[in-house]
């Protein structure tokens, strides 16, 4: 018999590959058909899960009900529609600012000296590494009122002998996205430095040689052959702040409910995990179908590896 | 044109980008050091050593390890010693397995042809592009189906009902770990010669020496690489700890989480400040690994 696998390829691969195999396909394709079949489900009284097939949690979602509060025969009521609409937005908006702030960086640590380059790319993981519950209670003790942005304002108002009352930033949607966009920039930094620093340098010369000035080359040359780097670090980005309910449970309070914050409620305060299933399957779809549509467009780079 | 020159305009940005990662970390271990322990104001550092802590108000005047008090204060914290050792346990649990299991498939993948390849091609891209919070629930419900079918089918009572702890916390770290040791592993692979294996071969070495003797040391820094990579991700992990976790698993990040919803004293930024430094640490580690990957010594 050991003669025989020793000789069979396609056997050993497969012997290889089980562990891993059996394992994802137990605790991530269950859980997904699991999910999507508690989705069709009802929530008994006591919060347990009644299997049927109803598309009641997905109408609950969209917001169509016929119980309404003016006897009309039919209403929307746009509160997860919203909730929805609001969490994609929170996700467009911090990946295009992550971008704007992490090209600069990255070109910088790509331009650098070799030599430097490791020390820059490790001050980039520092943050990274640092616990991400960490991250959102720094931010927190910054933004409130008596924090530390307050008082630095504070000091240049009293510098210039202005008014000044402290701002009120915590528990506001703003406060959100500049947490967002401090948790993940270092995902976005990373693989935009991977395809920068691969360009070789006669492209640069042979742009200046043509007679292409700064501004052309970067437009022509370096911003097309960094794209790959650009999408990767955008589904590294997009696809988890899609669905992060800490950030906005701790700084957005109760003012920024998120998709993430809807289906965690679903399923420790509400208790309605029928609910809760058909959020995160909506929330998945969601996530997948932009991918999809961008990874298409763009390519899918070997950069996602490298964060 | 030099490759090096730098526009200042890259350079500011450049600037204002780190001071933007540094500036709250530095204001969090500074906090660390705070004489008041509401912790809402920095109200200057303890000013003295003594022999017991002595506050007054909610300041604290003097301590036996003075500036330091936080420091010493966290160290008799009983939760928190017990959050960690739950933390370090599912971490070096979780690689051990992940690493194992994760090595072997990037094997497979980079040098077999089998039938179900591509079926464990695709799974190993899952947790890539879903939102972590959607594989949490969609665990906590395989194990809260799993445990209650279990418990009423064959009477478990008392301490041997199965529930949420310490092994559905790891079990469930292993499977976002693993396809981050594959892709790290297989990447090592992608740019391996295999001449040295076929050199061991002709030789008259046998497949399993060939392994021992040559392929192994050849991957092994991608291996140490991914097993770190993975370490960190456990280490770092909130999202499915947060939805696996029971009585007796919780981890550091689900602590202090637990913390942010109630009172916040300087502790919580002292524990944050000696996570930092040990993170600080094994990013050099990781670092210095990378860097002998890159130079190999054979």
């Amino acid at each position: 018999m050991l003669q025989r696998l020793r000789e069979n390829k396609s056997a050993q691969g497969t012997l290889l590959a089980l562990p891993t195999t059996l394992w994802l396909f137990v605790l991530l394709i269950i859980p997904l058909v699991l999910t999507l079949v508690v989705s069709f489900g009802k929530r008994s009284p006591d919060g347990d899960v009644i299997y049927t097939f109803t598309l009641d949690n997905y109408v609950r979602l969209i917001g169509y009900s016929t119980d309404c509060p003016n006897g009309q025969a039919a209403c929307f009521d746009p509160l997860y529609v919203n909730i929805l609409v609001r969490s994609l937005t929170l996700a467009f908006n911090t990946t295009v600012l992550v971008i704007a702030m992490a090209y600069p960086l990255a070109y910088f640590i790509a331009r650098a000296h070799p030599k430097r380059r490791n020390l820059f790319l490790f001050m980039v993981l520092i943050p990274l590494w640092t616990n991400f519950v960490i991250r959102v209670y720094a931010w927190m003790m910054l933004l409130r009122k008596e924090g530390a942005i307050n008082v630095v304002i504070g000091w240049f108002a009293d510098l210039l002998n202005l008014p000044f009352t402290p701002l009120e930033m915590l528990y506001t949607p703003g406060a959100v996205l500049v947490g967002m966009v401090y948790e993940f920039l270092p995902f976005m930094i990373l693989p935009i430095y991977t395809s920068l620093e691969k360009i070789d340098n006669s492209l640069y010369e042979a742009a200046a040689d043509l007679g292409a000035n700064a501004l052309k080359t970067f437009f022509r040359v370096t911003l097309p052959l960094s794209m790959p780097g650009v999408v990767a670090g955008t589904i590294l980005v997009f696809i988890p702040v899609m669905g992060t309910f800490i950030v906005s449970d701790i700084l957005g309070g109760r003012q920024v409910i998120l998709v993430g914050n809807l289906i965690q409620r679903q399923f420790l305060d509400a208790r309605d995990p029928t609910f809760g299933s058909a959020a995160s399957l909506i929330l998945m779809v969601m996530t997948l179908i932009v991918t999809y549509f961008y990874t298409r467009k763009f390519g899918f780079g070997e950069e996602i590896v490298a964060a | 044109m030099n490759p090096h020159r730098r526009s200042p305009l890259v350079l500011a940005a450049t600037v204002l980008v780190y001071f933007f990662l540094y500036a709250p970390i530095a204001i969090l271990i500074l906090y660390s050091f705070n004489a008041s322990r509401a912790n809402v104001k920095f109200e200057g550092f303890i000013p003295a050593f003594s022999d017991r802590v002595v506050m007054e108000g909610s300041m604290v005047q003097s301590s036996p390890c003075g500036p330091f008090h936080w420091y010493c204060d966290l160290s008799r914290n009983n939760d928190v010693i017990e959050a960690a050792g739950n933390t370090l346990t599912i971490a070096f649990t979780a690689t051990i397995i992940a690493t194992t299991i994760g090595t072997m498939a990037a094997i497979a993948m980079q040098r077999y042809d089998f039938k179900i390849k591509p079926f464990s091609q695709l799974s190993l891209y899952i947790p890539i592009v879903i939102p972590e919070i959607v594989m949490g629930i969609g665990i906590l419900t395989l194990f809260s189906q799993l445990f209650g079918w279990a418990n009423t089918t064959f009477g478990l009572t008392g301490d041997a009902r199965l529930s949420l702890g310490m092994a559905t916390v790891t079990i469930s770290h292993i499977a976002f770990m693993v396809p981050f040791v594959t892709l790290v592993v297989q990447a090592r692979l992608q740019g391996f010669d295999k001449s040295y294996e076929e050199a061991a071969m002709d030789l008259g070495a046998n497949e399993w020496t060939t392994f021992r003797r040559v392929t192994f040391p050849m991957i092994l820094p991608g291996v140490l690489s991914g097993a770190l990579l993975a370490f960190t991700l456990s280490l770092d992990d909130f999202v499915i700890t947060f939805f696996t976790n029971g009585p007796g698993s919780t981890t550091l990040p689900i602590y202090v989480y637990g913390l942010l919803r109630r009172i916040i004293t300087p502790q919580v930024n002292a524990l944050s400040t000696v996570w930092i430094l040990i993170v600080f640490v094994a990013v050099l580690l990781l670092q210095w690994l990378q860097s002998r990957e890159e130079k190999p010594s054979h």
